[in-house]
């Protein structure tokens, strides 16, 4: 822990270098999920509810996920830039050094621009938490800051995952990004709006509906099923798969060296 | 004497996929992929002493640095064994690092915009040096380094003479048992190049470090290594001293150590 704080450290003394372009690179990051937003309000200038979700609801939906994505951007740069890692060498300094390797990743890199749209995020949530009709008791706060983390999970183990991919391939796949970025397009309104397969796929596949669509239906009182709040929680055992294949992958890598 | 490094028909295969020639190659290659094993290394055997300065050289692709990756724990062999201390580097990965400093040539440990001094207390972090140990090591190698008025630059604006000598340091700094060196000369200017010999072979005498360098300039070998091996298409072709070298391969007395090699290299049918 301390170590990745000095990581973190280092890196905001690499971005003090260039300060201005890393201001522009937020504000940039700012506008761009800004015409997204734009969007959303378009739409429901021509209806009044989406899937039977409410505008407000649907920014709640909107703000999650921007939260969890971007934060999960910011921290885990390291293994959405994995193939980069790989082919200039740095994937084996790395090895050389007596830490484990995750960790490291995580702490070779992170990217500020994000923080532009972690900061919208928190501008929504501000405007939208006591608009939402959603009544903030202790529970239902509880299942808020559960869909904050462990959707900052989920997608930090998705980043994970593609960077294995990256072992079985060499080359990123780019059609991993349907997962990873594509999550974020789609997950700006609940899943079940596409109807069910897409909402299948979202919920044994890549597991975003769980911190999305079950618990924002609980939220809003669509349904009484108290199992809906808790499935932000199947991220963990998705996770511990993800980093099992994780450690497949580096083995392979080990006796390859590509 | 104490064996430090043993290594035992140690065999790796790569499996490359050829690219398909001729018309329709690129549409044809996208479904079928030619497999072609290539032996890396075969049956490769040697042993290194405590304190030895070892030279390692070789034409390109002759399996230099598969043998530097396996003997550092980032590759594993297909066959054979290697014990390192008691340790074999790819099951004991952490623990065998912490023991072994390594130096590319081309490629950088140091954080590109961060100031010197900030990339050394991150590796003090890395390998948990303790305090006191890492202030005297630190004050030690800024002296004999003479990189002291460095620390302050980020490592992208050091010239590669002054990045090089702080890439030493920073594999020094958790006085490793064994230091691997992959070219570390390369493009470096003739000042430079003597002051990194001296250091390695003071290095050596002071604290005991193994040394095990590849190069392509035989100058670093006469300078530094008593003892040098020749590797060719995966196997171990020479081994011994400078001289002994000299001796089996030269054609008279004062002959360039280079063209030596030349002669070398033709001899054993390494070049194509």
């Amino acid at each position: 822990m301390i170590l990745y704080i000095q990581y973190l450290k280092a890196y905001f003394m690499s971005i003090s270098q260039y300060k201005k372009s890393a201001i522009l690179t937020i504000i940039g990051q700012f506008l761009t999920s800004l015409f997204s937003l734009l969007g959303i309000n378009f739409l429901f200038s021509q209806f009044n509810s989406l899937g039977g979700f409410t505008y407000e609801e649907i920014l709640l939906c909107y703000s999650n996920i921007t939260f969890a994505f971007s934060l999960a951007e910011f921290f885990a740069r390291g293994f959405d830039t994995f193939p980069y890692l790989i082919s200039d060498g740095r994937f084996d300094r790395i090895l050389l050094r007596p830490r484990g390797a995750i960790l490291q990743i995580l702490g070779a890199t992170f990217e500020i621009s994000r923080l532009g749209r972690l900061f919208q995020a928190i501008l929504i949530y501000i405007w939208v938490l006591p608009r939402s009709k959603i009544v903030w008791n202790f529970f239902n706060i509880f299942v808020l800051l559960e869909i904050q983390i462990c959707g900052f999970v989920l997608f930090v183990s998705l980043f994970i995952l593609y960077a294995t991919i990256c072992f079985f391939t060499t080359q990123g796949l780019e059609i991993f990004n349907i997962f990873t970025d594509g999550s974020r397009e789609f997950g700006k309104y609940p899943f079940a709006v596409y109807g069910d397969k897409v909402l299948k796929i979202f919920t044994y596949v890549v597991p975003v509906a769980c911190i999305q669509y079950y618990p924002i239906s609980y939220l809003t009182g669509k349904t009484g099923n108290m199992l809906y709040a808790f499935t932000p929680l199947f991220v963990i055992p998705y996770t511990v798969l993800v980093v099992i294949f994780w450690k497949i992958g580096v083995k392979k890598y080990t006796s390859t060296g590509s | 004497m104490d064996k430090l490094i043993r290594m035992e028909k140690i065999h790796k295969e790569f499996v490359v996929y050829e690219r398909l020639e001729g018309k329709w190659s690129l549409l044809k290659g996208a479904f079928i992929r030619t497999k072609k094993k290539v032996e890396a290394l075969k049956e490769m055997s040697f042993s290194i002493n405590r304190g030895e300065l070892v030279g390692f050289i070789g034409p390109n692709g002759a399996g230099k640095s598969t043998t530097v990756k396996i003997m550092s724990g980032i590759l594993n062999p297909d066959s054979g064994s290697c014990v390192i201390d008691g340790r074999i580097p790819w099951k004991n990965r952490i623990e065998h690092v912490s023991r072994i400093g390594v130096v590319f040539g081309q490629r950088s440990q140091l954080w590109w915009d961060v100031p010197v001094k900030d990339s050394f207390s991150l590796l003090k972090d890395i390998y948990n040096i303790p305090n006191s140990s890492y202030e005297e090591r630190l004050y030690e190698l800024l002296e004999r380094l003479q990189i002291r008025d460095l620390l302050n630059t980020p490592a992208r604006q050091l010239s590669l003479g002054q990045r090089m000598r702080c890439e030493i340091a920073a594999a020094l700094l958790h006085r490793p048992q064994i230091l691997f060196l992959d070219e570390p000369t390369i493009g470096l200017d003739a000042v430079s190049k003597l002051e990194l010999r001296t250091f390695l072979k003071e290095e050596n005498e002071k604290s005991g470090v193994t040394v095990f360098m590849t190069t392509h300039d035989m100058d670093d070998i006469e300078a530094v290594c008593n003892r040098v091996m020749v590797i060719g298409r995966g196997t171990l072709l020479f081994d011994g001293s400078l001289s002994d070298l000299r001796a089996h391969f030269g054609s008279q007395e004062k002959e360039d150590i280079d063209d030596v090699i030349v002669r070398m290299y033709h001899d054993l049918k390494l070049l194509t």
